[in-house]
């Protein structure tokens, strides 16, 4: 759920430190007095358990929370099936973030002087404050039967357009075994540090980037393993949920229904993970993902050549993303995650060819195409640094450094480091109290984003910035 | 700040005082309700193994884990504990169910570490078996602050478990002859599904209703609330389940009698798969009268269906 970036081009507001120092601290007073809410959170009321023994700090989940969504959403303690509920629970929950923040956008195209882009333009920092909202999520999940899970999420952006981010039904613990569960649907890659679990919330900040990385002038957009995907996953764990492996196969569609991409496109995610008992460390984990899969490049047209006829792509090309997992704990307040990725398109998409439909890519790969000489595979590596300093289970102080590197330009000639991503983000998230019946954070974050060579005019790098301070609280 | 103003400003405090103090005055006809004090997390440590946990460790644990049920003082009242049934362990009592010692003693640190880890099933305790072996020692260490008891008292000797003896269907009848003459199917029914003529008063040591174990829901997953093999049956009904109307056996049946009953109990099982149902197959469902050889004195069964330990429970 992050904060989308609205549109720029409204003056910059002044800026009063003191004033915005004095709102904090009113702010803190107002919060640490509050009292308990008595709020509904689908999981934690059906079984009566707090926030806090599934989660680190919500939304991310500690180990427990992740083996009882492994399980299905299940403690597997006989009581999981609807049956033992009061007929009247129905499991809601919802989520949105009011929030007050300040963006800065560096190398923003402006136009020079009244008269539109043909007097003439240049790049110009915008930056702007000001209350704002996020979208609002409606999660509904848990189980039709013992063994039989669902989850169903419509989401909507903060001007309230609805989309189903989540949609899947799944079959646990098949043959008895922990080791086979079958979902379907659509639903988050099993990412062991999940990005719709995220703890930041601006708009470079609220993602991780490697998640979501393009290189430039590339048309692929279906490696996006941050994105829900549609599709089947086997998944299994262990009984203390030590041992982890999923195996998905993906419409290659980046999670768009209605299959508006390729005729024939599948992908594949595949995770695997070993957790060790390190003694009063704590649990540290070592996983592995690998996404490879195919996009089309050759697309029917109607009405013009990028006219994309929506289902018609052929012409398959590959992509991958690879990396480790590490989830690193040292005593019960400080850990790290750490995520690093190599990834790669097909020449094609490097050469622009792929998401016509979308506008992605400006090529199409219709029948005699060849591609110019010298083009080769974009490449790239990245790694994501995240340390939380959990204080209390009800104040957690978290940073992150993320940075991807281009190894390799499609278009020999490029500048190396074209479209290369730095961010740091720090923030904290304090819960004013904690009960099996509401989530409530004040959360505050900084996001530094830092791209190289992409300003539009210039091709000089661009920083951005923002600070967000929100009331992050579902029901 | 002109004088008139500043004179204003003492006036209203001096007013503010007074009338304080008359506050305070009046309000000492009431009786002085003080806070609950905080709790002192004691140093105490639990053995599991080579393991030793410390009860300092646990504190953040178990307010992150434990409390929302059992309570911030261990008294099993936290915020949840009104919506759930069966009702969260008492740490206060220290009177638990799941025992390796006889009825009325303290469990063994490794007791409580196993409850840690299993979890207690048609319960909200689940299995906590992510924690690290470490987290779990300190946890049990944490709960033992709650209760003098742990002061006072040693926990009991762990009771000894006979090898199993092969099921036999002679074995599968005696175990049925001694259901019926302890009276198990008073509470737990005669076809084991919870549904005897007692069933419906039972109530546990804090006068809750309880409902015995049906048996016939079980399939192969299934567990009790104290363990999953032939042994942790053995071992429920020679310690009893304290807290519960479940007394112990051990001074009531000899121990190749025990697992008698033990066999009996699984045939109950009806969709579970395992030796003892596979015998009575053999025997197309039927079990023969037991025939006693050498019929031992006759030993009286439990006459209520109270918890054993009175109010130390």
């Amino acid at each position: 759920m992050r904060v989308w970036a609205p549109s720029h081009g409204y003056p910059k507001p002044r800026q009063n430190g003191s004033f915005l120092a004095a709102a904090f601290v009113l702010l803190f007073l107002i919060l640490s007095a509050s009292p308990s809410a008595n709020a509904l959170p689908a999981f934690a009321r059906k079984y009566g358990l707090r926030c806090s023994a599934c989660h680190e700090s919500w939304p991310m989940l500690n180990n427990f929370g992740q083996k009882f969504k492994d399980n299905g959403y299940q403690l597997m303690n006989e009581h999981d099936s609807p049956i033992w509920q009061n007929p009247g629970y129905w499991p809601v929950t919802f989520r949105i973030v009011p929030l007050w923040h300040r963006l800065s956008s560096g190398k923003q195209v402006v136009d020079t002087a009244a008269g539109g882009s043909s007097v003439g333009q240049n790049e110009q920092r915008i930056t702007s404050s000001g209350f704002d909202l996020s979208g609002l999520d409606f999660h509904t999940g848990g189980t039709l039967e013992k063994n039989f899970s669902f989850y169903v999420l419509p989401s909507s952006d903060a001007t309230a357009s609805f989309h189903f981010e989540t949609v899947m039904a799944r079959l646990d613990n098949v043959f008895n075994s922990p080791w086979l569960n079958v979902k379907l649907g659509k639903f988050e890659l099993d990412n062991l540090l999940s990005e719709k679990r995220i703890l930041t919330l601006t708009g470079n900040g609220g993602i991780y980037q490697l998640y979501h990385f393009v290189p430039v002038g590339d048309g692929n957009i279906f490696g996006q393993m941050g994105d829900n995907q549609l599709g089947l996953e086997i998944m299994g764990h262990s009984y203390n949920d030590r041992t982890r492996y999923s195996v998905s196969l993906l419409s290659t569609s980046d999670g768009q229904v209605g299959l508006p991409y390729g005729a024939q496109s599948y992908s594949t995610f595949i995770t695997g993970s070993q957790a060790f008992d390190a003694g009063k460390l704590g649990l540290q984990r070592l996983g592995f993902y690998a996404m490879a899969g195919q996009a089309p490049t050759s697309w029917l047209t109607s009405g013009g050549p990028n006219a994309a006829i929506a289902g018609s792509g052929t012409q398959n090309k590959n992509f991958s993303r690879e990396g480790f997992v590490g989830q690193f704990y040292f005593g019960q307040h400080f850990d790290v995650q750490l995520v690093t990725q190599h990834g790669q398109d097909s020449a094609w998409f490097g050469q622009g060819y792929g998401d016509l439909i979308d506008g992605v890519a400006v090529n199409n790969n219709t029948p005699g195409t060849t591609l110019a000489a010298g083009s080769r595979s974009p490449t790239w590596n990245g790694i994501l640094v995240e340390p939380h300093y959990v204080y209390s289970p009800q104040l957690i102080f978290l940073a992150r450094y993320e940075t991807i590197r281009m190894s390799q330009q499609s278009t020999p000639g490029t500048r190396s480091d074209l479209g290369n991503i730095t961010t740091y983000t720090v923030g904290y998230r304090y819960n004013p109290f904690m009960t099996s019946r509401a989530g409530f954070a004040w959360h505050n974050e900084f996001n530094l984003f830092h791209q190289t060579g992409t300003a539009p005019l210039t091709g000089s790098n661009i920083n951005s910035s923002e600070v967000l301070t929100g009331f992050d609280f579902d029901f | 700040m002109n004088r008139s103003k500043r004179y204003l400003l003492l006036t209203a405090f001096g007013a503010a005082l007074v009338g304080g103090l008359g506050v305070q005055a009046v309000a000492q006809d009431v009786p002085t309700i003080d806070p609950k004090p905080s709790v002192v997390v004691r140093p105490i440590e639990s053995h599991i193994g080579n393991t030793v946990g410390h009860s300092e460790s646990a504190k953040s644990d178990y307010k992150r884990y434990c409390a929302g049920c059992h309570g911030t003082y261990g008294d099993g009242n936290g915020e949840n504990a009104v919506w759930i049934e069966p009702k969260p362990r008492d740490f206060t009592i220290a009177t638990f169910k799941c025992r390796s010692t006889p009825t009325g003693t303290l469990p063994t640190d490794e007791d409580l570490y196993n409850t840690l880890v299993r979890g207690i099933t048609n319960s909200n305790m689940p299995a906590w078996n992510t924690f690290t072996k470490q987290q779990r020692a300190d946890l049990v260490a944490y709960i033992k602050i709650f209760s003098p008891r742990w002061d006072k008292e040693k926990p009991g000797q762990p009771i000894q478990i006979p090898a199993e003896p092969p099921v036999t269907m002679d074995s599968i009848a005696h175990g049925k002859a001694l259901f019926t003459k302890l009276e198990c199917w008073k509470c737990h029914g005669p076809h084991g599904e919870g549904d005897g003529p007692s069933a419906a008063t039972l109530t546990d040591s804090k006068d809750q209703p309880i409902r015995p174990y049906n048996f016939a829901l079980a399939k192969d997953d299934s567990r009790f609330k104290c363990g999953v093999t032939n042994r942790d049956i053995y071992r429920i009904f020679m310690t009893g389940v304290d807290g519960t109307p479940m007394p112990s056996f051990a001074d009531v049946i000899q121990p190749n009698d025990a697992w008698d009953l033990v066999h009996f109990l699984r045939t109950l099982q009806v969709h579970r798969h395992g030796k003892e149902t596979e015998v009575l197959s053999t025997a197309h469902g039927v079990i023969p009268p037991y025939v006693d050889k050498n019929p031992p004195p006759a030993n009286p069964a439990p006459a209520e269906n109270k918890a054993p330990g009175g109010g130390q429970e």
